[in-house]
């Protein structure tokens, strides 16, 4: 299978930075592949998982905290918020950071930004499931 | 300058403590700036990515006739909102008088604007003036963190949403190299002109926009505004530490020469002392003889 280019990097560094023959990416509106050769695209990413490979020979997995995404001369760029390998999840983190997020939300106070609680909520059930399939 | 030779010694005893101190400091900032200057280099990519696809998107949206999200529109008013970046910890040279004289300068230049001040030491010199500001971080460390930067690129993306200001800047010091530090103004709301640089005629490919271009501008633009003010972040950091780097090296040349100096003296006055005893010694001697 032809390959192309994939990036996926964060403010703070570059995440992956290799070839591949197939990529998935959590769209705002539904998953979406891309294949060597697809035409120039531009796509707002939400918060899910990015399935890339063949890698060392296997099926990789992202835990993509939003982002963005462009294709362009067979290069894949992926600007992500947060991007992490599921290697590289922290489980007992995640599992803190879960039950912080569900605190929050139970306590219903004044203070509590739901939304942004929601939202931690969101990425840390990701970065369990991402961790757990690897 | 007259004084015994006792006094000479103590201060340089003092000086020579003081510089082992300055000497330390030294270090230890060229130690942290080592670490944030790899940071500097490797947040540039992103950055400079993201500008260029924001500029692509910016440009097709545009095109597409269609009404731009309220973020991404262009707003007449003059009401500024400058971020201003300053460190917690002073003895950094005129790291700090730098970036407080360009801030009293925006001011002078734009009446209306409201601040957003990280850093004890832009936040104390305008707490003494009463001059209040929208928000204010301190205590944010030595090393910048995204999380950080998105907690206030949120707060300025609300306030700007809610119309509080017109347009946003920041105000950070640029890490050009070690020896060279810029202040500079950085404009991140409404979206500069000059983005990602000038568009290339004809050599643009046609994109497809998922779902939309407007959806894509709309989130776009919270990752540039997190990512300018993230690499803003990192860039003072690293220009503080720099500064802080050189402003104790000198401190300890000049304790150096201090030392060197009081030294010389004191041997003078050693030397003084001992030629006036053999005098005395001399003179004494001769009174017996005679």
């Amino acid at each position: 299978m032809a390959v192309f280019a994939l990036e996926v990097l964060t403010p703070e560094r570059t995440v992956v930075s290799t070839e591949v023959e197939y990529v998935r990416l959590p769209g705002a509106d539904g998953t979406f592949g891309v294949l060597a050769g697809h035409q120039p695209i531009m796509a707002a990413l939400g918060i899910g998982v990015l399935e890339f490979g063949p890698f060392q020979g296997r099926r990789r997995k992202i835990a993509l905290g939003g982002g963005f995404a462009e294709m362009h001369e067979n290069k894949l760029t992926v600007l992500a918020r947060t991007a992490e390998l599921a290697e590289e999840i922290d489980v007992l983190r995640a599992r803190e950071a879960k039950r912080r997020a569900e605190e929050r939300l139970k306590a219903r106070q004044a203070d509590v930004d739901v939304a942004r609680a929601q939202i931690a909520l969101q990425k840390a059930l990701l970065r369990l499931r991402v961790a757990d399939e690897k | 300058m007259a004084r015994t030779s006792r006094e000479i010694k103590r201060r340089i005893a003092s000086i020579s403590s003081t510089q082992q101190i300055t000497r330390a400091m030294e270090m230890v900032a060229a130690a942290k700036l080592r670490k944030v200057q790899d940071r500097v280099a490797t947040t540039r990519p992103y950055y400079d990515r993201l500008a260029l696809s924001l500029a692509v998107v910016l440009r097709a949206a545009q095109r597409s006739g269609q009404e731009l999200p309220a973020i991404a529109q262009r707003r007449e008013g003059e009401r500024h909102c400058l971020l201003v970046l300053s460190s917690d910890r002073g003895l950094a040279g005129g790291y700090n008088a730098h970036i407080i004289r360009q801030a009293e300068a925006f001011l002078q230049a734009h009446p209306q604007t409201e601040m957003v001040i990280v850093g004890k030491k832009a936040r104390d010199y305008f707490r003494r003036r009463n001059r209040t500001a929208l928000a204010e971080y301190v205590g944010l460390g030595d090393e910048p963190q995204v999380r950080q930067a998105s907690d206030i690129a949120q707060v300025i993306i609300d306030f700007y949403l809610h119309g509080l200001f017109d347009k946003f800047t920041i105000l950070y010091t640029q890490f050009v190299n070690t020896m060279t530090q810029k202040v500079a103004l950085r404009p991140v709301l409404p979206i500069p002109d000059n983005l990602g640089g000038k568009e290339q005629p004809g050599s643009e490919p046609i994109y497809l926009f998922e779902p939309s271009a407007n959806a894509v501008l709309e989130g776009l633009i919270p990752l540039y505004v997190n990512a300018a003010i993230y690499q803003s972040l990192i860039e003072a950091k690293a220009s503080e530490m720099a500064a802080r780097m050189n402003a104790m090296s000198q401190a300890t040349d000049n304790a150096a020469e201090l030392i060197e100096e009081l030294n010389r003296t004191f041997h003078r006055m050693r030397q003084a002392q001992i030629t006036k005893e053999i005098a005395e010694i001399v003179g004494g001697a001769d009174a017996l003889e005679s």
